[in-house]
């Protein structure tokens, strides 16, 4: 049921499915829908969602269990809070409800466990958007980018591990934090990658265009791009990230061909604003969900799909290599409600 | 950007004019705008909940002042409400009577510890001690080496067994090594953690136990959202902190989550993490968290000085033209004439929401208030109205004789009060913050 890593990777026509890249560490399981090991990924979120989220479910679960019929208004007050507390925030979770009420009304729903369902479907129908990672292209730049301390280093050394691809080669654009190149440096031992980098302080853009160039005399299949944390408020710092994605373009037309964002789940609602302005700037593709392995619930990424319609494609529940996931929208709506 | 809770309330309150009482009706709607400002702020659910009880008794029934919007005057009251919680003035570091003083800093990953690691000790170094780093995170690669290049550039020593020994045991040495070395103020890092995971959680109270700390500090993110509330209740369980640095507070997060901790666990906010760069770290002061929290800096501050010193209809029109970008020289050089009144100006920017961020890099004299009143009183009334005219160079010449400045000094006034106009009728639009361009009084 989880979804699988096999699909998750759109590759060019002519190419055959390739093995991972090789590494020393081979503990992590190559991945597939059948080798999860029994629980899977879904599991562990379920297993953190419910250990902190006992009081909420809890709470859902006796909202429904209340439920009486569709005008009941205290019902649909202790839903609305329950959503608020996941941090969807008022906006989608006003929406939310709305919907839900309404479709309630008039298929005159009465049920709590129909009602339970109805609630995960329209949640995950928000969430829904193309998941894929296009690695058509030789070589695939992908650009990881997001506010300070979310998770676009780790993400990129997870990722690299589940890749398909022969040759994966990693860019040190964090030229500015303390050891930002060495943390990048030991995920690249960690998982067979070579990294680009120049001196601390050196320019982002220029180390972009030694990457890329690499990239492509070196017959790389897929580069990934590292930047320096920033807030999305700090306009010099958003403009230096515009301009490494300028220049990744100028050394190859149509690259970078997937921009990440790393949103951290336990953010609140200032995860949007960060959305759209990373979005706007850096033409963000897709989010990466961390720190679900947390108490927070992530509910931001429903705010986020809904408002920004920013697809969320992966989703990251440790700080280790096997804690990386594609994103299946009504696994983590389930994870969110489920077991009502 | 202006939707701000006393414009919200003023809706709600539409009718209420001039002084009466609230009545239960007014109270409701008002309670419930209250509660969606503060769910936005992502202050936590149930921390609103009690909140909100708190100021719908207080408002029931309140005097509406004379000078005040019945709007304002709720703002008042949940505001003062909300600053009694976060507690009155900066809750400052005391110093172990016998040192070294051990500082230890625990959080949830990527919070800023580490960084905030070498904040501390630079600021207290700035206090006259003479810090001492020890670095516990075992776990995230190069943590080690971060917190070792943060150390030289700073100059202060950092106690490393690389990632192979138990935390706890490098923490004890480590402490051990400051004291022997003669440092007086030791702060010791430790690895991010989620609250879920009981055996790092184990790991920290034993860290705790072995470097025996006159303080902990929780590091928090200000973009935290409702899970605050979890996450501080497990660090007090399990490593009592008693105080909080909260960090990246130069971004725009609203910062709700600073006061569900502070509710929930009685600990106060002692640090303000306000960059990436060492030196942006200070006392945290909370009255200026309120502010921020409802999503008006500290407007009710200036509400307040402003009641003082100018009738509020006046008050009003003023800030319509100001938004509308249709100020004038005359009513430019009539709110200044009010600030001088007022006090420094540097601290009442700081109050504009969204302002006191980006002007924190801009110096502003009060002196060149003079000069900028002197180039303002020799401009006709004429000119004052209609900046335009000031584009000719005899007028500019003019202006700058009788105010003893130069033309330069003239050009870059009107200039900037362009500037300033623009950016005001974007702010107005709702276009959010833009950059501030340097204000008419930034000129050197
Ligand atoms: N528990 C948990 N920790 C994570 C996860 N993803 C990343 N981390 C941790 O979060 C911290 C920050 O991760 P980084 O990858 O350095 O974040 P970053 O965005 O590169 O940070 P900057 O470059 O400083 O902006 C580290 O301690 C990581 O180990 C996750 O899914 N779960
Ligand atoms: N803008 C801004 N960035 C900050 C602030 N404090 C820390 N950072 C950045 O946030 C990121 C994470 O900071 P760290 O100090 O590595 O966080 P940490 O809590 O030690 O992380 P782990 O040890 O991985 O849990 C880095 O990019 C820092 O530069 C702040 O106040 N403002
Ligand atoms: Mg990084
Ligand atoms: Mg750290």
């Amino acid at each position: 049921m989880g979804r699988s890593w096999r699909n998750f990777f759109r590759r060019g026509k002519e190419e055959e499915a390739q093995p991972p890249v090789a590494t020393e560490e081979r503990e992590a399981p190559a991945a597939g829908p059948e080798e999860e090991p029994s629980g899977g990924w879904f599991g562990r979120l379920r297993q953190g969602l419910r250990r902190s989220r006992e009081s909420v479910v809890g709470q859902l679960n006796a909202a429904v269990a209340e439920f009486r019929d569709a005008d009941d208004e205290e019902f649909w007050e202790r839903v609305e809070e329950i959503l608020i507390a996941s941090d969807v925030g008022v906006p989608t979770t006003a929406k939310l409800v709305q919907q839900l009420e309404q479709e309630a009304l008039e298929r005159n729903i009465t049920g709590a466990g129909e009602l339970r369902r109805l609630l995960i479907e329209h949640a995950a129908r928000m969430l829904e958007g193309p998941v894929e990672i296009d690695l058509s292209h030789r070589p695939t730049v992908i650009l990881m980018v997001g506010v300070n301390g979310t998770g676009k280093t780790t993400t990129i050394g997870k990722l690299a591990r589940h890749l398909p691809a022969r040759k994966v080669m990693f860019a040190a654009g964090d030229t500015f934090r303390a050891a930002a190149i060495e943390q990048l440096q030991k995920w690249g031992e960690r998982v067979g990658a070579p990294v680009i980098a120049r001196e601390r302080g050196a320019d982002a853009a220029a180390v972009a265009h030694d990457a890329v160039e690499a990239a492509k005399r070196e017959g790389v299949d897929v580069l990934i791009v590292d930047t320096a944390g920033r807030l999305h408020t700090k306009i010099n710092l958003m403009a230096e990230l515009e301009k490494v994605r300028r220049v990744i373009g100028r050394q190859l037309p149509g690259a970078p061909h997937e921009v990440l964002l790393t949103v951290d789940a336990t953010t609140g609602q200032n995860g949007l604003r960060q959305a759209k302005m990373f979005k706007d700037v850096a033409g963000v593709t897709g989010v990466v969900l961390t720190k679900l392995d947390g108490t927070a619930k992530g509910g931001i990424a429903l705010a986020i799909a809904d408002e920004v319609g920013l697809p969320i494609k992966l989703v990251s529940v440790g700080e280790g290599v096997e804690d990386l996931h594609p994103f299946d929208a009504r696994q983590f709506a389930e994870a969110l409600f489920g077991e009502l | 950007m202006f939707d701000t809770l006393s414009e919200r309330l003023n809706t709600a309150l539409e009718g209420v004019r001039g002084s009466g009482t609230l009545t239960e009706e007014q109270v409701k709607k008002v309670t419930r705008e209250i509660r969606l400002a503060l769910l936005e702020a992502d202050v936590n659910y149930g921390v609103v909940k009690e909140f909100v009880g708190r100021v719908r008794e207080r408002a029931t029934g309140a005097e509406v002042s004379k000078a005040l919007s019945p709007g304002q005057q709720v703002v008042k009251i949940v505001h003062e409400e909300l600053a009694n919680l976060m507690g009155g003035s900066a809750h400052k570091l005391s110093y172990a009577s016998r040192p070294p003083t051990v500082v230890m800093l625990a959080g949830l990953n990527g919070h800023g510890k580490t960084t905030a690691a070498g904040k501390l000790a630079l600021f207290v170094r700035k206090q006259g001690k003479n810090p001492f780093l020890v670095a516990c995170d075992t776990y995230r690669p190069a943590a080690v080496d971060q917190l070792k290049q943060i150390g030289r550039e700073l100059g202060v020593p950092v106690y490393d067994e690389g990632t192979e020994a138990p935390p706890e045991e490098i923490a004890e040495r480590g402490v051990k090594a400051a004291r022997d070395g003669g440092y007086d103020f030791v702060i010791v890092d430790t690895a991010g953690r989620q609250v879920v995971d009981t055996e790092m959680m184990e790991e920290l109270k034993r860290v705790r136990k072995a470097c025996r700390p006159h303080s902990v500090l929780l590091v928090l993110d200000v973009v935290t959202g409702q899970t605050a509330v979890e996450v501080a209740q497990a660090f007090q369980e399990y490593a009592d902190f008693d105080g909080m640095i909260l960090t990246k507070l130069d971004g725009d997060a609203r910062g709700g989550a600073a006061l569900s901790v502070v509710s929930v666990t009685g600990r106060p906010v002692r640090f303000a993490s306000e960059g990436e760069k060492m030196g942006e770290f200070d006392y945290f002061y909370p009255d200026r968290m309120a502010g921020r929290i409802l999503g008006m800096g500290d407007v009710l501050t200036l509400i307040e000085k402003a009641e003082a010193q100018m009738d509020r209809r006046e008050a009003e029109a003023q800030s319509k033209k100001l938004m509308a970008g249709k100020l004038t020289f005359e009513d430019f050089l009539q709110q200044m004439q009010m600030i001088k009144k007022m006090g420094p100006l540097s601290g009442i920017l700081g109050m504009l929401p969204g302002i006191g961020q980006q002007l924190k890099d801009v110096q502003i004299d009060d002196r060149m208030l003079n000069r900028v009143e002197a180039m303002i009183t020799s401009m006709t009334p004429q000119e004052r109205r209609n900046p335009k005219l000031l584009q000719n160079p005899s007028r500019v010449r003019r202006i700058a004789r009788g105010s003893g400045t130069s033309p330069q000094d003239v050009q870059r006034l009107v200039r900037q009060f362009n500037e300033m106009q623009k950016m005001m009728r974007q702010m107005g639009k709702g276009g959010g913050m833009p950059r501030i361009p340097k204000m008419p009084f930034g000129m050197r």
